[in-house]
C-alpha cells in the first residue's frame, strides 16, 4: 500500500473556534455529503478552575477536493455532560455515521479521577440537522467498563456491513506506574462489538484483544478505523509505547495496519501500512488518530501529526 | 401495619479490637444461614485518611443460631481485597449481598472509585467463594453491572435473589448529583435487572418505587422477601438535602408486588421507625429481612448509617 501525503489541511490556530478553543484539532472524522465534506475534530478549551483541558467537538466543512475550506462551525455540536457524568470533562473523539435520516455520533467521554488521571466511556448522540447539532440519548454511556474490560472504554469507530453495526473501540488493560515520580500511565487494546440497532451492543468474547501486539505487552493501541477496499476489510489504528511516548519520537504513535476477510480475525501487517513520519515536516515525530473514508472514488486518510494534533490534521490519498 | 419488636443492637464494630481495617461502621447487613450459626456480612472502615476520606472493606460476623446476640467470631480479614489501580472498586467494597450457588457463595457488591468533580462513583461487581464465604475472588477486574444511558452513575446497593430459576438483582442507580451548600449529594432510585446465569444482566430500565418525600428522594437497600403469596420489599429512603441528622435522615419504607416488576409503595405499613433515644434514634436504614427457625427478623442500621453497628427486630405476626 502507498499513501501520497497531501499535507496539513487544517490548522486550528488560524481560525476562530467556539468556546475560546485555541489549539488542537484531534482525531478528524469525515461525513461526506453530495457537495462537501464535513470533518469533525476535537479541540480544547482550558477549564479555568483547574487549569486542565476540556475537549469539545467542532467541525470544518471542505469542498470535495478536500483542499478548499468552506467554513468552521460556530458552535460545539454537543455540550459536555453534566456533573458526575462520564463525559463531563471532554468528548474526544466523536465518530459519525449516517443512519436513515439521522447522523449518529459515537462519543468518547472523559471524566477525571483521583488515583489515575481519567476514565472514559462511549456515548451516543444523534443529529437530525445533518450533523450541526446533536442530542444525547441519555446522560449515561452505551458502552462502558465490564468484567474483563475494567476501564478506559473509548475511541469508538462504528460502521455498518451487511446490515450489522460493527464497533471497534479500545479498552484499558492496565494502569501502571513506570517511574517513581510520574503519574500512572495506561495501556489499552482494540476490541470489537456488534449490534442490530447501534445502541445495544454485543461482544462475542468480552475482553478479547483483536489486534496482536507488535512492540510488546506494553503497546497501547488506539483509534481503529475500518474500510473495505482491495477486496478485504482494512483496519488502520495507531500504537505506541505506554510510557515516555509524548516527547520521545522513538516511542511515540505510529500508524499500524491489519486486514481481515471476515471482520473477526485480523492479520496485523504494519509493514504494508504505506505511511510513516516525514523528517522536517509537521508529522516528523508522530503519526496518530487515523480515519479512512471513501470520497469521489478515492480512498483518503485523515490523521494527526506531531503533539497529538495540537496544530491540526493532514490528509493522504491512497495511490 | 406490620409490628416489629426491636430487640436491640446486635453488633458494634467499635468494640472489636486488633483489626486496623475495622475501626467503625457495620453497614448493610446481609445474612448467610449455616447449620450452627448465621453469618452476617457487613461493610466497615478503618479511620479516615488525612483528607477525611474513607475506604470500605466488607467482612462478616458469625452469630449463634440459637442466640443471635451471641457473637461467635468476627472474620480475621476482609472477605475481598480492594481493587487494583484505576479499577471500579479501588477505594471500597460496600455493600455486599450474598447467595448460595451449588457449593459456592456469590457476593454481589458495589465497588467505589474516587472522582474529581464529585466525591465518588460506584458500580456493581461479583466475587465467588469456594470456602463457605470466608474468602472471595473477583470474577474479573471490572464490574458486572455498570452505567447505561438512563443510569449514568452510582450503581450501588445490590441485593441478589433467585425466584423460580430466574436471578434478580435489585440495586440503586444515580439520577443526579445535586449541589447542596456547595457539596455534591447523590440522588438515587431503586431499579432491577434479570439474569438467567447471575452474570449477564438485562436491566428493566425503570424506577420500581414511586418517590414519596420529594422528586429527589433518595432510595436505597431494596431488600426483597417472599412470603404468603407475595413479594415484600423493605428499603430505606431520605431527603436529598441535609439528611445526616434526624429530621431528613433515612427511614424504612415498604412496598409489595405479586410479579416482581410492579410495586405498590405503602410506607405506613412498614411498622418500624426511629426510637425515642439510643443507637437508632436519629435514623434507621439498610433493612435486611430473613427467616430463621420459624421467625422473621430484620437487621437494620441506626444512627450515622451504621457507624455504631446494626441491630435487630423480630416480626410479630405474619408478612402478608
Amino acid at each position: 500500500m502507498k499513501w501520497e501525503k497531501l499535507g496539513k489541511i487544517f490548522d486550528p490556530t488560524k481560525h476562530n473556534l467556539p468556546k475560546e478553543c485555541m489549539q488542537f484539532a484531534q482525531s478528524p472524522q469525515a461525513l461526506v455529503f453530495d457537495d462537501f465534506v464535513r470533518i469533525y475534530f476535537s479541540t480544547r478549551s482550558v477549564d479555568k478552575s483547574k487549569g486542565k483541558y476540556l475537549s469539545h467537538i467542532a467541525f470544518v466543512d471542505m469542498k470535495k477536493n478536500l483542499q478548499e475550506m468552506i467554513g468552521v462551525s460556530n458552535n460545539m455540536v454537543i455540550s459536555l455532560g453534566g456533573l458526575g457524568c462520564f463525559d463531563e470533562h471532554g468528548i474526544f473523539p466523536m465518530n459519525v455515521l449516517r443512519y436513515g435520516n439521522a447522523i449518529y455520533g459515537y462519543t468518547c467521554g472523559w471524566n477525571r479521577r483521583v488515583s489515575v488521571s481519567v476514565d472514559t466511556a462511549i456515548g451516543l448522540v444523534i443529529s437530525h440537522d445533518d450533523g450541526i447539532t446533536f442530542q444525547r440519548i441519555g446522560d449515561g454511556p452505551i458502552l462502558t467498563s465490564s468484567l474483563n474490560e475494567p476501564f478506559l472504554v473509548g475511541d469508538p469507530f462504528v460502521t455498518i456491513f451487511d446490515n450489522v453495526f460493527h464497533m471497534w473501540y479500545i479498552f484499558g488493560v492496565a494502569w501502571k506506574k513506570y517511574k517513581k515520580d510520574e503519574p500512572p500511565d495506561r495501556t489499552y487494546k482494540i476490541g470489537h462489538a456488534i449490534s442490530t440497532d447501534g445502541i445495544i451492543w454485543y461482544k462475542k468474547e468480552e475482553g478479547r484483544q483483536i489486534i496482536m501486539d507488535r512492540i510488546g505487552a506494553d503497546e497501547s493501541q488506539a483509534l481503529p478505523t475500518v474500510a473495505y477496499f482491495n477486496g478485504r476489510y482494512n483496519m488502520f489504528f495507531c500504537y505506541r509505547e505506554s510510557f515516555d511516548f509524548r516527547n520521545n519520537k522513538n516511542r511515540s504513535y505510529r500508524i499500524g495496519y491489519a486486514y481481515s476477510n471476515d471482520l473477526i480475525n485480523w492479520n496485523r501487517n504494519d509493514t504494508d501500512v504505506g505511511i510513516d513520519v516525514t523528517e522536517g515536516c509537521w508529522d516528523s515525530d508522530m503519526l496518530c488518530y487515523p480515519h479512512v473514508f471513501h470520497c469521489n472514488g478515492k480512498i483518503y486518510l485523515l490523521y494527526n501529526g506531531n503533539e497529538f494534533g495540537r496544530l491540526g490534521f493532514g490528509l493522504a490519498v491512497l495511490e | 401495619m406490620f409490628k416489629w419488636n426491636k430487640l436491640g443492637r446486635v453488633f458494634n464494630p467499635q468494640e472489636v479490637q486488633g483489626k486496623d481495617w475495622m475501626k467503625e461502621f457495620a453497614q448493610a447487613p446481609a445474612t448467610l444461614i449455616l447449620d450452627a450459626y448465621v453469618r452476617v456480612y457487613f461493610s466497615c472502615r478503618p479511620p479516615a485518611n488525612e483528607k477525611g476520606q474513607y475506604v470500605s472493606y466488607s467482612a462478616y460476623v458469625d452469630l449463634d443460631r440459637a442466640d443471635l446476640f451471641n457473637i461467635l467470631r468476627v472474620s480475621e480479614q476482609p472477605i475481598l481485597s480492594l481493587g487494583e489501580l484505576g479499577t471500579f472498586d479501588e477505594f471500597g467494597i460496600y455493600p455486599v449481598s450474598v447467595i448460595r450457588n451449588g457449593g459456592d457463595i456469590l457476593a454481589y457488591y458495589a465497588g467505589w472509585t474516587r472522582c474529581e468533580s464529585v466525591p465518588f462513583n460506584t458500580a456493581i461487581g461479583l466475587a465467588i467463594s469456594h470456602d463457605e464465604g470466608v474468602t472471595f475472588t473477583r470474577l474479573g477486574n471490572g464490574p458486572i453491572l455498570s452505567y447505561s444511558p438512563n443510569e449514568p452513575f452510582v450503581l450501588s446497593g445490590p441485593k441478589i435473589r433467585r425466584f423460580n430459576d430466574t436471578w434478580y438483582l435489585w440495586y440503586i442507580a444515580g439520577r443526579k448529583w445535586k449541589l447542596v451548600d456547595g457539596r455534591a449529594e447523590p440522588v438515587y432510585k431503586i431499579r432491577m435487572a434479570l439474569s438467567s446465569d447471575g452474570i449477564h444482566w438485562e436491566k428493566t430500565n425503570k424506577d420500581l418505587i414511586a418517590s414519596r418525600l420529594e422528586e429527589d428522594e433518595a432510595q436505597a437497600s431494596p431488600d426483597v422477601f417472599y412470603a404468603n403469596g407475595k413479594y415484600h420489599m423493605f428499603f430505606c429512603y431520605r431527603y436529598s438535602s441535609h439528611y445526616r441528622g434526624r429530621e431528613n435522615g433515612y427511614r424504612i419504607g415498604y412496598a409489595s408486588s405479586t410479579n416482581l416488576i410492579d410495586w405498590m409503595r405503602d410506607d405506613a405499613k412498614a411498622g418500624i421507625d426511629v426510637s425515642e433515644e439510643g443507637w437508632d434514634a436519629e435514623m434507621i436504614s439498610y433493612p435486611h429481612v430473613f427467616e430463621l427457625d420459624g421467625k422473621i427478623y430484620m437487621f437494620y442500621l441506626g444512627n450515622q448509617v451504621g457507624r455504631e453497628g446494626f441491630g435487630m427486630a423480630e416480626l410479630e405476626g405474619k408478612l402478608e
